[in-house]
């Protein structure tokens, strides 16, 4: 755990007032920069960054990659990609003006010459400068490759420099277990300082999840109901209608519980259940969300069956479409165990939630896509009306929902106009989008800004990274050594009929 | 979502209450022909236009884009009208498809007469959505009917560079102030400036540069002096300097510069120079130099694809740069005004209290806000 620096330097006065504070000189150096997420995400990214002004005077960026190309070839590249995925137009000067300052390294990385010309070419950025800049690398490639590129960073003497930041961004997945994130951990930390890993979690730099500390902490009416007291359970739900498309190499090694639960879907649940932080800093926030992780019991190999349930989808109908099962699917190999579907129960042993189950669960060809958060009210002590000829009475519901409508749902009991006191549950909601001007930001351009500026409020930490990995790593561990065939859903569907089989008496799935 | 999807309403010789009546009735017909329609809720914007200028206000608020306030009522003059006419229109930017949204925009355009200017607030106050913040806007000017609608608006935008005579809007927007949140499209142009001046002292070596401060000028377009003197008020409000009146080169200013001094926190005597820039095409401002009795200086000037940079360090040496950003445009101002109604910038106020001290002093027979006494 990093301790928060104090900064002895005086404020700088000009900064008051401005949206945007400003950001060191630095040279980005992308390792994978010819992959998909730097395609899509991040050269995006940072021209939008560039179109808005946010980037600094002076800034340099490094694409680091095996393939060979020239410095020419790789900012078509580059240029392709923003006109593909920006989520504006480019301006051209703009454009223009950010791929002058593009530069291709070609190389393996587990070479020291290509850090040595790496060096060299940053060293040459610090001199056209006048000044030494910042820097930052990013790694965005396979996981695999990250012990090998920290360890070159260390060994060429790239991790630190006197009188400049230097900082290195980890893309997810951080290590597949348990013991793996521990000794990646132990590995970067053998070379970084804790206050220079920025690891991702894009969700963290989604709007909708930072404003869900907005909602509880800036709303003094949830603050008395938000306990085991008034809330019954906690569903969170992370589903998607596609298949895995073209990415069964990575998705067969991942799986559900690995690709959403084990990292976003568990922030989510940090967000629901931690306690106020004294304050914004990143140090409170992430002290708050890993005493929720902490609190959370890692199951036991014998709890598990009645806590967890996988199952894969099978060929069913999507978008009106037949769509394959999982084990059809291109790449999948037909004996594959890896769960498209992951549901678990957990409980957040403190004062605030005992007793209350928080419901996981993600999965791939459900009914359709939403991620939310459903958080269901005990049902009103004594009713005085009769239920008959109506829908009833129902627990209040609260749904925060992340994504594709962001908003806030409050489901109500009202009486249904006419003679008789019946009752039956209307929706109360607030929509995101039709409450601010502001078009949000890409949770990337958020991210890189931070990065760069050396605010981790929205980055994982060490020790929350491993106490995610505590919870799920027996899971892990027993799912892999269970063989399948696994429970099977019809794609398109609800999830499979196991998933009933974890909820407490009473209890029921929010329909997707 | 495609195509722009609109339900229309129009009455002459209406009242407020039928004009609320027909947005209720529109908004409620297009929910039922399909549940992704929703009524945004932001922001009401009351815009008070002269009838012959109302497209061309159309036009502009077309232009921002995203930024559109939710309910916008237009209050269009002429003044010979004798009955109240109004056009309604509900829009959204296409057709929700399943498990959309599309947010509703309302536009209320009134057609008013000068029998209405006594009792505009009692046709616009009916018309806005209550309990969101309200923005009014006459471009125009037309500071008797501004000041009519100010009860009703909890932001006021203004374009300073639009006075005739920008002592007189240093003044006008130091009264709105008083009474009201000013978003000032004069201020937002000089935002990217404002950062990058942030930027390039925020190093502790560079901050150390601020005490140090001994000449400021400035470069804006000729109508917009008030741009120049609000950054020039930016700086000493955030740095805490004494200000003296400026003067007015020539007395006439044909030279189109004001030049004018300062004391720093620390003592030192600061020059401030405001000169016009002829050839630029758009309001706003030109280039900034900012030099230190150390002799470091840093220099922005106005470029395609963003400010070019120019510094010159304690040891004369110098570099160069482009500070990438693209041109938001005037719609984009616009746009950003309308966003800006809904936060609040602390440091506005003072920067504009700092320009009011530095107006130049004016023979005491002289009405200050004349333009035959500035220009």
């Amino acid at each position: 755990m990093a301790s928060a620096a104090v900064s002895t330097e005086p404020v700088n006065p000009l900064v008051a007032g401005l949206e945007r504070s400003p950001v060191a000189p630095t040279a980005l150096v992308i390792f994978g920069a010819t992959g998909d997420l730097a395609r899509r995400k991040l050269l995006p990214a940072l021209y939008n960054l560039a179109h808005d002004g946010a980037l600094p005077e002076r800034f340099h960026l490094v694409g680091i990659s095996r393939k060979e190309k020239e410095n020419e070839d790789y900012r078509e590249e580059c240029e392709r990609s923003i006109r593909a995925f920006s989520r504006r137009t480019p301006d051209e000067d703009v454009l223009r003006g950010l791929l002058e300052h593009v530069k291709y390294v070609p190389g393996v990385f587990d070479d020291p010459g290509v850090y040595a010309e790496l060096g060299q070419t940053l060293d040459e950025f610090d001199e056209q400068a006048g000044e030494r800049l910042n820097r930052a690398f990013y790694l965005s490639t396979a996981p695999s490759f990250f012990p090998t590129i920290v360890g070159q960073l260390g060994g060429s003497g790239l991790s630190r420099r006197a009188d400049t930041e230097v900082r290195v961004i980890i893309e997810k997945p951080f290590g597949a277990s348990l013991a793996q994130a521990r000794e990646l951990n132990a590995r970067v930390l053998s070379v970084f300082d804790e206050s220079q890993v920025f690891r991702i979690d894009h969700y963290l730099g989604k709007e909708t999840v930072q404003n869900m500390l907005a909602f509880r902490f800036a709303n003094g009416m949830f603050e008395p109901l938000w306990n085991r007291n008034y809330i019954d359970s906690v569903q969170i739900t992370a589903a998607e209608d596609l298949g895995i498309g073209s990415r069964a190499g990575y998705y067969d090694q991942a799986g559900a519980l690995r690709d959403l639960i084990q990292n976003h879907m568990l922030q989510l649940l940090c967000h629901v259940a931690m306690e106020p932080p004294g304050s914004f800093t990143a140090e409170e926030v992430r002290n708050e969300k890993v005493k929720v992780l902490h609190a959370i019991a890692a199951p036991t190999a014998q709890d598990i069956p009645e806590l967890a349930v996988r199952a894969q989808y099978a060929a069913g109908h999507s978008g009106g479409e037949d769509v394959p099962g999982y084990l059809e699917e291109d790449g999948v190999p037909p004996d594959s165990i890896t769960e498209t579907y992951a549901a678990l129960r957990l409980e957040v042993d403190n004062w605030r939630w005992a007793g209350v189950p928080f419901y996981l669960r993600a999965g791939k060809r459900l009914a359709r896509k939403v991620t939310e958060i459903a958080v269901t009210l005990k049902p009103v002590p004594h009713l005085a009306f009769s239920q008959d000829g109506s829908l009833g009475v129902q627990p209040n519901q609260l749904i925060l929902t992340v994504q594709p409508n962001e908003g806030v749902t409050l489901q109500l009991g009202a009486k249904i106009p006419g003679t008789r006191m019946s009752i039956r549950p209307v929706n109360m909601q607030f929509l995101y989008g039709t409450s601010f001007l502001s078009q949000s930001p890409e949770a990337y351009e958020r991210l890189i800004m931070d990065a760069m500026r050396g605010d981790p409020t929205l980055f994982t930490r060490n020790d929350e990274v491993e106490a995610q990995w505590r919870i799920c790593d027996p899971i892990v561990t027993t799912w892999s050594q269970t063989p399948g065939p696994l429970p099977e859903y019809e794609a398109g569907s609800q999830g499979p009929a196991e998933a009933d089989g974890i909820l407490r008496e009473g209890q029921s799935w929010r329909a997707i | 979502m495609a195509a722009i999807s609109d339900a229309v309403w129009s009455e002459e010789g209406t009242t407020p209450d039928a004009i609320e009546a027909a947005l209720r009735r529109l908004l409620n017909e297009k929910h039922s022909e399909n549940g992704g329609y929703v009524p945004a809720r932001v922001l009401n914007m009351v815009v008070f236009v002269e009838s012959d200028y109302s497209g061309e206000i159309a036009n502009r608020l077309r232009r921002v884009g995203r930024y559109h306030a939710s309910r916008t009522v237009v209050l269009s003059y002429e003044a010979h009208r004798e009955r109240l006419n109004a056009r309604v229109t509900v829009a959204s930017e296409g057709e929700p498809g399943p498990e959309e949204v599309a947010p509703l925009r309302e536009t209320a355009i009134v057609e008013i007469g000068e029998r209405h200017l006594d009792d505009l607030q009692t046709i616009a106050d009916p018309l806005v959505v209550s309990d969101l913040p309200t923005l009014l806007w006459s471009p125009h000017r037309h500071p008797e009917a501004a000041d009519a609608l100010l009860d009703l608006a909890q932001a006021t935008l203004i374009d300073s560079v639009e006075e005739p005579v920008w002592a007189t809007a240093i003044e006008r927007a130091g009264t709105l102030s008083r009474r009201t949140y000013v978003v000032d499209l004069a201020w937002l142009r000089s935002t990217p400036w404002r950062e990058r001046i942030a930027a390039t002292f925020d190093t502790a070596r560079m901050r150390a540069e601020l005490e140090r401060i001994d000449t400021l000028e400035i470069r804006h377009h000729p109508d917009s002096t008030v741009a120049g003197m609000l950054l020039a008020g930016w700086l000493a409000s955030r740095l805490g300097w004494e200000l003296g009146h400026t003067v007015i080169a020539g007395r006439t200013g044909h030279d189109g510069t004001l030049s004018g001094r300062a004391r720093s926190a620390a003592g030192a005597d600061i020059e401030l120079r405001l000169q016009e820039e002829p050839e630029l095409q758009v309001p706003g401002l030109a280039g900034v130099r900012l030099s230190s009795s150390s002799g470091v200086q840093l220099s922005l000037d106005r470029g395609r694809g963003g400010l070019r940079a120019h510094h010159r360090d304690r040891d004369g040496q110098v570099r160069t740069g482009r500070l990438l950003g693209a041109s938001r445009g005037e719609g984009g101002i616009l746009g950003e005004g309308i966003r800006q109604a809904l936060l609040r910038d602390p440091t506005y106020r003072p920067a504009l209290d700092a320009a009011r001290e530095m107006l130049p002093e004016l023979d005491e027979t002289t009405d200050a806000g004349s333009a035959e006494a500035i220009a």
